[in-house]
């Protein structure tokens, strides 16, 4: 077996990683990318929903949602090269009953209590930010710094600039342990390859989880299925991203395009099949029949293709991104739990800092690995 | 199949027919996929994440070919080594409300 060498060897093609590799190359570190399936981004990032968000999100987590939302995806496209199809015009997340306003409302007050900007406005103001809701919207929480981006793009635009910029990529190549030396994670063994670096990021989704057990850790992921449906483009209606309080489905817009993307929940994800991740039946319908009810005018739109993917969901909903005291050397970036794509951006970027200056910018211990310690 | 994506794949150069639309339905020229190629997405999946050429009212039932045999020249290797792309529900494309009056939607 070959042996290669990198300052920095990154286990997982997807968006953090490819992400992550971007950052690193850019400061000019040498870093290896390993991804098990023949293209880049074949797990969730290429098959999310696209939502760049605030709202909603824990208090843990939220620091680094707004971190990237200031201070990288206004400007992702001109440094990427590419158009990530970014837009920042605000989340719509509607409610058409008092019981689902009082879910809002407890959302907006977390969110305010963490210096996000969100409030409650009525069905009316709703539908001035938004004419093509229904008159079954009560009420509606409003964050105007939410936005959307294409996943797809942002995915390959980050591999395709960390590519230019030096950074190695290996595809089709299964990772199968992680390895240590006087105690020091050191070495990633592949299926058919032998991989050092001098600090490991374990970046595989919900591969992430058999990859720490070499090295005896564990992260408690499991595996939900979420579903997705693509319409056909049309001319432009609105701008913003959506949300209910039902969480019948979400979606948005493709600015510079036109396509509807929505996803689609069958409240069954924690039982679908495993492996491949594959649409169910009846989802697809029901969502339609919902999105009907907020959104009438839809109805002669065309959907031209669906499709499901996994996500890694952690036992409390927010990622571990981690350094751990019994392994040095490697650094833990999973359990994104169906919400990474909108922090992709930061992430990757605390990623770099943690690899090559050993400390992130931003405060993560509250996304430690350590909290799931038996107490 | 394990790939070095660090190989050169020989650097874009203008082609007389990089004008040519190949993709219909998402008007992608021969010149963006070939330029795409160059800048590292080597497979059919990823032109197709990356350009949406195939993606869409038709899904590349018109297209699917020519962008093969287009990758499969500037990789320098035979169409029948690429890997297949995938077909993804509806078979053809459904207006919502057809949809949402149906309880299924066909599915690969
Ligand atoms: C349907 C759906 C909708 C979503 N909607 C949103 C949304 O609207 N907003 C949002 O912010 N987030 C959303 N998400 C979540 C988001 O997609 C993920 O959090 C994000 O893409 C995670 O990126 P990742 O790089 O960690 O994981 P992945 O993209 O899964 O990448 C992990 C990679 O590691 C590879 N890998 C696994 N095991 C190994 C191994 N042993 N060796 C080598 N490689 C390996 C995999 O093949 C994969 O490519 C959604 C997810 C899904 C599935």
């Amino acid at each position: 077996m070959t042996e290669h060498n990198a300052d920095v060897v990154i286990i997982g093609g997807g968006i953090m990683g490819c992400a992550a590799a971007y950052y690193i190359a850019k400061r000019g570190a040498s870093v290896l990318v390993l991804e098990k399936e023949d293209s880049i981004g074949s797990g969730g990032s290429s098959r999310n929903g696209g939502g760049v968000r605030q709202s909603g999100r824990d208090p843990r987590e939220l620091p680094i949602a707004m971190h990237g939302i200031q201070h990288i995806w206004p400007t992702l496209a001109a440094e990427l090269d590419v158009d990530v199809e970014y837009c920042q015009k605000g989340n719509l997340r509607l409610g058409k009953t008092a019981a689902q306003l009082k879910i809002l409302e407890s959302l907006t007050q977390k969110a305010v209590s963490c210096g996000l900007d969100v409030r409650m406005i009525s069905g009316d103001e709703a539908r001035e930010i938004n004419p093509y809701l229904s008159r079954e919207v009560m009420g509606a929480s409003w964050c105007p710094t939410d936005g959307h981006a294409n996943p797809l793009l942002a995915t390959l635009g980050f591999y395709r600039k960390a590519r230019q910029l030096g950074a190695r990529f290996i595809s089709g190549e299964t990772v199968t342990a992680i390895e240590k030396i006087r105690g020091r994670a050191c070495r990633v063994r592949g299926a058919q390859g032998v991989y050092a670096g001098g600090t490991i990021i374990l970046a595989a989704g919900l591969g992430s989880r058999p990859l720490a057990w070499t090295v005896g850790l564990d992260v408690p992921l499991q595996p939900l299925l979420l579903e997705t449906l693509v319409t056909e483009a049309v001319d432009t209606m609105f701008p913003q991203m959506l949300g209910t309080a039902a969480a019948d489905f979400y979606g948005h817009q493709s600015v510079h395009h036109g396509s509807f993307v929505f996803g689609v929940t069958s409240g069954y994800e924690p039982y679908a099949r495993p492996g491949l991740p594959r649409s169910s039946a009846g989802a697809a319908a029901a969502a339609c029949r919902s999105i009907l009810t907020y959104f009438p005018a839809l109805e002669h739109i065309k959907i031209i293709r669906s499709w499901a993917g996994w996500i890694d969901d952690c036992a409390d909903h927010v990622p571990v991104l981690s350094f751990t005291d019994e392994v040095p050397g490697l650094i833990l970036a999973c359990g994104f739990s169906g919400h990474g794509f909108g922090i992709s951006p930061a992430v990757g970027r605390l990623l770099s800092e943690m690899a090559l200056d050993g400390r992130p910018a931003l405060d993560l211990s509250a996304l430690r690995q350590s909290r799931f310690a038996a107490k | 199949m394990l790939q070095d994506r660090t190989k050169n794949t020989g650097g874009f150069s203008p082609a007389p027919d990089d004008g040519l639309i190949i993709c219909r339905c998402e008007e992608i020229t021969k010149g963006e996929i070939r330029r795409a190629i160059q800048d590292g997405l080597l497979t059919l999946t990823e032109l197709r994440r990356f350009l949406r050429a195939g993606m869409g009212l038709c899904q590349g039932q018109t297209c699917g070919r020519l962008v093969k045999s287009i990758l499969a020249r500037e990789l320098g290797v035979p169409p029948a080594a690429l890997e297949p792309v995938v077909s993804r529900a509806p078979v053809r494309p459904v207006e919502m409300q057809v949809l949402a009056r149906d309880q299924e939607i066909d599915h690969d």
